[in-house]
């Protein structure tokens, strides 16, 4: 025998269901009355700093169908690069940026839509920058554990090439898998469950 | 937001998560998960900045009625049907440390197992007072606890006769954005427990325990509510014990 560690073993994970929905965006699947809104709606206000952009996509099965039973979440840094958190400690970010975003993947067309600020850069673990980026966590029935992925911004190409995440995906053809392309102020990212497009998702 | 002045602040990154404990990705019993489970191996990353800080949220935004879901779609003076529960426990980390703070929301079906949901189909009843969700942040100690109608055990379209044992889903915010976590839970006692495709997902047995509330007669309120008791357990952090610390940080 040996002395305990004392460690408890993490609650395993279930998959969110078919109605992810009720629980965590009950207005948007018109359970009203209970909460005033639905939490992760708004991001931003008047008063935020940085540059205004949306990032939207759709999540794709290894069928090529889009999930309208998903749900994504967002966190990001402030446009100075600094998390709404108690754990940074770098610096103090904008009290009129929440970072958090939450969004179904449902209606038609399975889109998910998040109105927020281009985020700045944050540092690696070593102190080298990070390309800035936005982290996503998806969620929906048949999906046993929360994946994680991240967007980069198609027009930071350069900052792109040395982020030290991006350098460690060896097949680099998947490298675009995780790159928002921009039209306008509007950034795009789908997000391949598996197939030849299967994004590449983190376990972090 | 919590005060977090008198804790030192957590900046540590999360124990890797042991993959083994969860369910894999591809659960063929579980048949959405076969066209929805990613097939490359995932891309480890110790947990950086982005990762290892979360949004908090304050006491501030519950509503009064959020933790009790008898009564907070029900029309005034009445109240949802089905047996009368109270849900507790505790949040911790995997270091036995309570985790404050932390937001918990949870869905359900009502007594009858049906869902308030359009695309819901099964002919149990709708209950007119019962919406289904709620939420509630933890304390200092990580206690939370809320009032609930148990849910009905439904039938779903996996295999030709699969039904879902009783459970509540809840999803958990602890301090980091890789702490997220969705799960179930269930009670003690129900056979339909180990015949559950989706509960079958989960290889080790001790962890599909992990999921199961015990009944709690001690907390049962006497001609009231029984109590079920179920602690959440979230990733843990490495203390820094020399860990570089980055240039002018
Ligand atoms: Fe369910």
């Amino acid at each position: 025998m040996v002395q305990d560690l004392h460690r408890l073993k993490e609650t395993p994970s279930q998959t969110a269901g078919p109605y992810v929905h009720i629980g965590l965006t009950p207005n948007f699947c018109d359970i009203r009355g209970v909460y005033e809104t639905d939490l992760g709606t708004a991001m931003v206000n008047e008063r935020t700093l940085g540059e205004r952009i949306s990032l939207r996509g759709r999540i794709f099965d290894g069928g090529e169908t889009v999930l309208r039973d998903g749900m994504v979440e967002i966190w990001q840094a402030d446009a100075a690069g600094f998390h709404n958190s108690p754990s940074e400690l770098r610096g103090t970010a904008d009290p009129n940026f929440t970072g958090w975003g939450r969004c179904p993947t449902s209606g038609e067309d399975g889109i998910f839509h998040f109105d927020t600020i281009k985020p700045g850069r944050v540092p690696y673990k070593d102190g080298r920058w990070m390309a800035p980026h936005i982290t996503l966590w998806i969620v929906a029935r048949g999906i046993n554990i929360g994946l994680h992925t991240r967007a980069y911004f198609s027009d930071e190409a350069d900052a792109n090439a040395a982020d030290p995440l991006l350098s460690r995906i060896e097949h680099r053809a998947r490298v675009e898998t995780m790159i928002a392309q921009r039209e306008g102020n509007i950034y795009t990212i789908d997000i391949h469950l598996q197939g030849p497009k299967e994004t590449v998702f983190l376990d972090i | 937001m919590p005060t977090q002045s008198n804790q030192r602040p957590e900046t540590g990154a999360f124990f890797a998560r042991d993959r083994a404990w969860h369910a894999p990705a591809l659960t063929p019993e579980y048949k959405t998960s076969i066209l929805r489970s990613p097939q490359r191996p995932l891309l480890s990353l110790d947990g950086t900045i982005s990762e290892i800080t979360g949004p908090v949220f304050g006491h501030s935004m519950i509503g009064e009625l959020d933790n009790d879901l008898i009564h907070n779609y029900a029309r005034s003076g009445e109240s949802a049907i089905g047996e009368r529960i109270i849900v507790h426990g505790r949040v911790l980390d995997e270091n036995a440390r309570p985790v404050r703070g932390a937001l918990l929301e949870f869905w359900q079906a009502n007594a009858g197992g049906r869902y308030r949901h359009k695309k819901e189909t099964y002919l149990a009843a709708i209950d007119p007072n019962f919406g289904g969700c709620g939420r509630t942040i933890t304390d200092d100690e990580g206690h939370y606890a809320f009032r609930t109608v148990k849910p009905g055990p439904y039938p779903w379209p996996n295999g030709v006769n699969d039904w879902r044992p009783a459970h509540i889903h809840f999803s958990v915010f602890g301090h980091g954005f890789a702490q997220r976590l969705i799960t179930q839970m269930y009670f003690e006692g129900d056979p339909m427990i180990w015949k559950c495709p989706i509960v079958q997902t989960i290889p080790d047995r001790a962890a599909i325990e992990q999921l199961i509330a015990p009944l709690d007669w001690g907390q049962t309120i006497p001609m009231d509510a029984r109590a079920f008791k179920f602690d959440i357990v979230l990733r843990g952090r490495r203390s820094t014990l020399f860990e570089n610390r980055l240039e002018g940080n």
